[in-house]
């Protein structure tokens, strides 16, 4: 019985020290007063006042609108890439796999500090101010590494006889990629394009180097807000997005749940 | 006169693969409306064969014909051609029927048609209701099924077969085995199958083509190929073989296992060295005392195989191997016997019973060939002088490669009833496109490297002239 009881207290610590500070935001965002340490009673007056914010809402559609674009065209790029690397030769592969690595294993301020060098050396040649487009192709490069890695597993476990079959049956090559081998690769694709969109929403080393005042994102706003100090409105903010990951989350598994049982309902009656 | 009519003729193809020979030149037609097997173990290029038919690969050089016009440049989604894969290659994300649908769905055809010669198919391969599932919740025969159905429901006029069968269990194998021959006959289409299977090959086919390294060691129906194999490789590979040296008299006249004997080849040259092969079902057991024993031996082991015993008898120094259906026991004094007619003889594959390499005398007494260098006393030849170095097979001997005077690739090994005969391939500036012949009663595999050590003592040399 003991023996089982220490891992058991081992998970639940584990589980208190991720989730006690996200719970503490969550009740600091229905606090009365601007106080972060004592309690005054319950509002909801803080969620009203986080959707008049003009500087916040703005930001949030910044850093939503970039984060979609961003993700997008890099798992675009390298879903093309991760196809072509799965054909090189052996030592080659292991040679790019690991330039791939690097700026993943590089720290995000080295990242964002060198990407703006690049980006004013050369905004001084061609002319124009950093700003949307550089913090967009800031990101995608960002991204990229990411969405490489996540894809080339899925394309190596599909069966390489599989296009060929849908040559052999009469699809031209081009045919043959989108009715086989994406449908194959779909899911590590998704999960690339989840990934991604979650680098790049949430980053702040990048995005504060190499974006202007033209254009702000919500972790660079967050920023330049608890430099000052930082509003209950930012603990609504939080408390909805946690909620809202939370409930993705859960329609996810639920949907995973409900297809693995129709696979094993069906595998059943087949035997 | 009836013109043949062959669907696909292979001319002087050659292909190699980062440097090393798939196929050698190889020329062969395939008749319309048969069923072809191209047999061989692993390597010998008959995927390789598959693959350029279907148009997955292009050959270095030479030409495909399908029905007489040339296809090298047709890519393979425009030939008339399916395949049915090795592991079988269904599209997971789809059901059985889009999965069998795929092709006529590519050619634009309209939906009746479409599911009328899909649910046609589901009947041919006997999976009827089967539609809606996924080839995942699908066992390994019906995913077989499936492929073949897929690949047939187009139509073809080829229908290529990459050892579809390997995966499924003995009994599933066989069965199969029947079905496709019997759905080859009822859709008249040709069949190309290519397997390692002897067995396989001998139940379906019209023609087995059997190959080796990249070349076509013989065609023929199967009783042909089994009952008078052209080479040692063929006798070997096919069935279960006594294969020996012998060495032909004259006509009708042969000697081996020290011993002549009347037979029904005929053609060779006087003293020429050939291959004797006599098949275990047809030696047999009779007692010793009898007249017509040719040999008396005693058997060495018993080993019940179902239909038969495969025993093992022990006589003029080799082991031979007999099928019978009677029983005896181990240790028992038995005599041997067969007819003239059961006598296959067969010219060499390698024609070579000795190694003679070059070499040249470095120093006094020193000889160098291919980098080994080693002493000979009392050698009266001026140093600088070429020779021929005589190394007799038995005086070879495999070690591991630490100890080894030369390291080589294995490239054919024949028991021949008291020792294994090895040829490995050499490829050196002096003595190029040469084997070294081995006699060795180690049991290797082929393409494995070895390490060979010579006893100079048994070495011969001649200056050369």
């Amino acid at each position: 019985m003991k023996s089982k009881l220490v891992p058991k207290i081992c998970i639940i610590f584990a589980l208190i020290f991720l989730y006690l500070p996200i719970i503490v935001v969550i009740i600091f965002a229905f606090n009365k007063t601007k106080s972060r340490t004592v309690f005054n009673g319950p509002t909801l007056s803080w969620f009203f006042e986080l959707f008049k914010d003009h500087s916040i809402m703005t930001s949030l559609l910044n850093s939503f609108i970039l984060a979609i674009l961003a993700s997008i065209i890099a798992t675009v790029i390298g879903t093309m890439a991760a196809l072509q690397i799965v054909k090189m030769k052996k030592s080659s592969q292991s040679v790019i796999m690991s330039l791939n690595y690097i700026p993943i294993i590089n720290s995000d301020i080295v990242m964002g500090i060198s990407l703006m060098l690049l980006m004013t050396f050369i905004l001084n040649i061609i002319g124009g101010h950093l700003g949307f487009l550089t913090v967009l192709i800031a990101h995608i490069t960002l991204c990229m590494p990411y969405v490489i890695l996540t894809i080339i597993p899925k394309i190596k476990q599909t069966d390489p006889n599989l296009l060929e079959a849908a040559l052999d049956l009469g699809c031209t090559p081009s045919k043959a990629f989108f009715k086989v081998i994406l449908p194959q690769i779909t899911p590590g694709i998704i999960s690339a394009f989840i990934m991604a969109f979650s680098i790049s929403f949430d980053d702040f080393a990048v995005s504060y180097f190499t974006t202007g005042s033209s254009f702000q994102t919500l972790p660079v706003l967050i920023y330049s807000m608890a430099r000052k100090r930082i509003t209950p409105k930012i603990n609504a903010l939080f408390a909805i997005m946690f909620v809202l990951i939370l409930l993705m989350l859960i329609v996810m598994n639920y949907l995973d749940i409900k297809s693995e049982k129709t696979l094993k309902k069906k595998s059943l009656s087949s035997n | 006169m009836k013109k043949i009519n062959n669907i696909i003729e292979l001319k002087n193809i050659s292909i190699s693969f980062d440097g090393e020979k798939i196929l050698d030149n190889l020329n062969l037609c395939i008749k319309n409306r048969e069923f072809v097997t191209f047999l061989g173990p692993s390597g010998c290029g008959k995927t390789t064969i598959l693959k350029i038919i279907a148009g997955f690969l292009k050959p270095n050089s030479g030409q495909i014909l399908f029905d007489g016009e040339n296809i090298n440049k047709i890519p393979p989604y425009k030939r008339n051609v399916n395949t049915v894969f090795q592991r079988y290659a269904l599209f997971p994300h789809l059901n059985v029927f889009d999965n069998i649908a795929f092709g006529l769905k590519i050619q634009n055809l309209p939906k009746n048609e479409i599911k009328y010669r899909v649910s046609r198919l589901l009947k041919v391969v006997n999976l009827e209701g089967f539609e809606k599932r996924k080839p995942s919740q699908l066992s390994g025969g019906q995913q077989q099924r499936i492929a073949i159905a897929r690949a047939l429901v187009n139509r073809p006029k080829i229908l290529l077969l990459d050892e579809p069968l390997s995966a499924l269990d003995l009994k599933l194998r066989k069965e199969m085995q029947l079905e496709l021959k019997e759905m080859q006959q009822k859709l008249n289409t040709t069949f190309i199958y290519v397997t390692h299977d002897q067995e396989e090959a001998l139940t379906m086919s019209d023609t087995i083509v059997v190959m080796n390294e990249g070349k076509v060691q013989q065609i023929g129906s199967p009783e042909e190929v089994y009952n008078e194999p052209q080479n040692a490789f063929v006798a070997d590979f096919i069935g279960q073989s006594n294969i020996l040296n012998g060495i032909m008299l004259e006509d009708y006249k042969v000697s081996f296992a020290q011993k002549e004997f009347e037979c029904v080849d005929k053609g060779f040259k006087s003293k020429q060295p050939v291959d004797v092969v006599i098949r275990p079902e047809d030696l047999q057991i009779i007692s010793k005392n009898k007249s017509n024993a040719k040999f008396t031996g005693v058997i060495d082991s018993v080993v019940f195989k179902g239909v038969h015993y495969e025993i093992e008898v022990f006589a003029q120094d080799m082991y031979w191997l007999v099928h019978t259906t009677k029983y005896f026991k181990k240790g028992e004094k038995v005599g041997l016997t067969f007819n003239p007619d059961d006598i296959h003889i067969m010219s060499k594959l390698f024609n070579q019973t000795t190694n003679v390499l070059s070499a040249e005398v470095i120093e006094h007494n020193k000889i160098k060939f291919m980098d080994i260098v080693f002493e000979k006393e009392d050698l009266n030849i001026d140093v600088g002088s070429n020779v021929k170095l005589t190394i007799p097979p038995n005086s070879i001997s495999l070690v591991s490669s630490d100890f080894a005077d030369l390291v080589l690739t294995l490239d054919s090994i024949i028991y021949k009833g008291a020792y294994n005969e090895m040829y490995f391939y050499l490829d050196d500036k002096d003595n190029n496109n040469q084997y070294i012949l081995v006699t060795s009663e180690n049991e290797e595999e082929v393409g494995t490297e070895l390490g060979l050590k010579f006893d100079f003592n048994k070495v011969e040399v001649k200056r050369c002239e």
